[in-house]
């Protein structure tokens, strides 16, 4: 054991380092939360969306020698227009039909794509380097990579501007109402499809994003899609259309992470950090199933 | 004298001489082995107020879905204007100018007052994604122009103090009137109520009324109206449909439907 002041550090580095963590899992949650909340649709295959992201920018950085910022925005070009196009084909033709059915076509889509890559351009994982400094930044005791506050940052922005987005802009409030009645939505002349493809669109951005800043992270190979599984602590904590919930479910569940993996772990041999948020998901279905932030649906019978 | 009563037509005012602005010709509508509306056919003129009555399960909401687009008629067709509208998305339909109310309130519970209203705009709305998000210079004028239009109708539907109200924390029958409000934010030439004074009290019933009638006399907008209260729909429709069993069984003015035996037999079961 040591000293008071050395334990204190120690909680401090490992809060920072979940917060930042967090921040980076909200982000990937946000591309989630647009797509459930203009369609109703829970998207399974959040986490293949990130890992594609990965393999589009690795692919154009090595394959095609692009420059590096002319490949991250391959991959994000790439990302919406593979979303405009499964949104098109696999998911449009299931409107109406039960919840079951999309969810069914979004894990199946989710194993295609994780398919995907092996066959393409092989299964070895790749590096995705960032132009960015490698030395970590000193927060008091606490030290984090560049890379993470690259993360931090652009989770910020993104998550600010849909805020902003839905809050205040005709187009966001438009779609807030295509997701609250898409009949009525009809009715007012909205083009309901149309608002559709614009969610998935959004949703392709984040991952997009996502997928370069994980990938850079960890190396772009199909473990990336793995990051997706994180997705779904986040949106039950926070609430699956809460773009505030999926900030701070992220924070909740990067720090619940970074606490276990730093208390628990060594006592028990480690694993702990990954179950810790599905047993605070668990706990939080219990008590309040719509989240912190959710909207309760309350249908008419 | 015979001379003084003889008039030449085309001396006529031409209001005289009614305008179809909608016509239902011979819809059918089936679902399975069900035939909710069979070969209804209906106009409806320009400047009048036209009320669809008929026992619970007549197919009155059916008719009005067929109009706004959300059901494909199995026969017939639905002309607006003398253009065919029948397979028109409900989109569509919107911009060509019909507003509908629904059975059910159905506002957008999470939105204000005001952004429902504004939602009724969508379709007058011009500007593109990119300057409305940036929100500068004509896409700026066009909002405050919107906003205009929606304090004009939030003025007369009385609702000054629930601007920026979630409508979810509303009154029943404020709601229904915010529904009102969020069709003619739309500013349609051709109204669809469907059951407007449904489940309200009798002062609430009365005001809804009013408001029928000023929005059919001070905007000329012409309404096809489905109501229950027998009173109301008597006192203000020109022209009143009736249906039993998804066929039309009668058509007149008030007066003339409520004489009309089949109208009684429907009503109160009398056999033939």
């Amino acid at each position: 054991m040591g000293s008071m002041k050395e334990e204190l550090e120690f909680l401090f580095s490992l809060v920072v380092s979940g917060v930042s963590i967090g921040l980076m899992y909200s982000l990937i949650a946000l591309g989630f939360v647009l797509v459930y909340k203009a369609t109703d649709a829970i998207n399974f295959a959040q986490g293949e969306f990130v890992m594609l992201a990965g393999f589009f920018a690795t692919s154009a950085l090595t394959l095609k020698g692009m420059p590096i910022l002319a490949a991250l925005l391959f991959a994000i070009i790439a990302m919406v227009a593979m979303s405009f196009a499964l949104e098109r084909i696999v998911l449009r033709p299931l409107l109406g039909r039960p919840v079951i059915s999309v969810i069914m076509a979004t894990i199946g889509l989710a194993a295609i794509l994780r398919g995907l890559p092996p066959i393409t351009i092989g299964a070895q994982t790749k590096a995705l380097v960032l132009p960015i400094p490698d030395t970590p930044i000193n927060f008091g005791p606490a030290t984090i990579p560049p890379i993470q506050l690259l993360g931090v940052t652009v989770s910020l922005v993104f998550l600010a501007g849909f805020t902003w987005f839905f809050m205040k802009s005709r187009m966001g409030v438009a779609m807030r109402a295509v997701a609250d009645n898409q009949q009525v939505a009809m009715a007012m002349g909205i083009n309901v499809e149309r608002y559709f493809a614009i969610a998935w669109a959004m949703a392709g951005v984040v991952s997009a994003l996502g997928g370069i800043i994980w990938g850079s992270m960890l190396g772009v190979d199909t473990q990336l899609a793995l990051v997706g599984l994180k997705v779904f602590p986040v949106v039950i904590l926070g609430g699956l259309d809460s773009i505030i919930g999926a900030v701070l479910g992220g924070l909740i569940v990067g720090t619940v992470e970074s606490l276990a993996a730093g208390y628990l772990d060594p006592l028990v041999g480690g694993g702990t950090k990954d179950f810790a948020p599905y047993v605070l998901m668990i706990v939080m279905l219990m008590f309040k199933p719509y989240g912190m932030f959710g909207k309760h649906k309350i249908e008419r019978i | 004298m015979t001379a003084m009563m003889s008039i030449d037509p085309a001396t006529l005012p031409a209001q005289v001489l009614p305008e179809v602005q909608l016509r239902v010709d011979g819809v059918s509508k089936r679902f399975g082995g069900v035939t909710a509306v069979e070969s209804v056919s209906m106009d409806v003129v320009k400047g009048q107020i036209l009320s669809v009555i008929g026992p619970n399960g007549a197919g009155k909401t059916s008719l009005l879905n067929m109009i706004s687009g959300f059901y494909q008629p199995n026969t017939g067709k639905v002309m607006l204007g003398g253009k065919d509208i029948t397979a028109r998305r409900p989109s569509e339909i919107a911009e060509m100018g019909i507003a509908r109310t629904f059975q059910n309130i159905a506002l957008f519970s999470g939105l204000t007052v005001l952004d429902n209203l504004m939602l009724g705009r969508h379709v007058r709305m011009k500007s593109g994604v990119l300057s409305s998000i940036l929100y500068w210079g004509p896409a700026m004028r066009e909002e405050i122009r919107h906003r205009e239009a929606c304090e004009e109708i939030i003025d007369f539907l009385k609702l000054q103090d629930l601007r920026k109200v979630q409508t979810s924390a509303l009154a029943y029958g404020l709601r229904k009137r915010v529904e009102l409000g969020r069709a003619l934010a739309l500013e349609p030439s051709l109204l669809l109520l469907d059951e407007p004074m449904g489940g309200m009290n009798q002062d609430e019933k009365e005001d809804m009324a009013r408001y029928i009638l000023d929005v059919n006399q001070e905007r000329g907008i012409t309404i096809v109206l489905i109501e229950h209260d027998m009173g109301v729909v008597m006192d203000i429709s020109d022209r009143v449909v009736v249906l039993d069993r998804g066929r039309k069984i009668a058509e007149g003015t008030p007066a003339e439907v409520q004489s009309s035996p089949a109208v009684i037999s429907a009503y109160l079961g009398v056999k033939k």
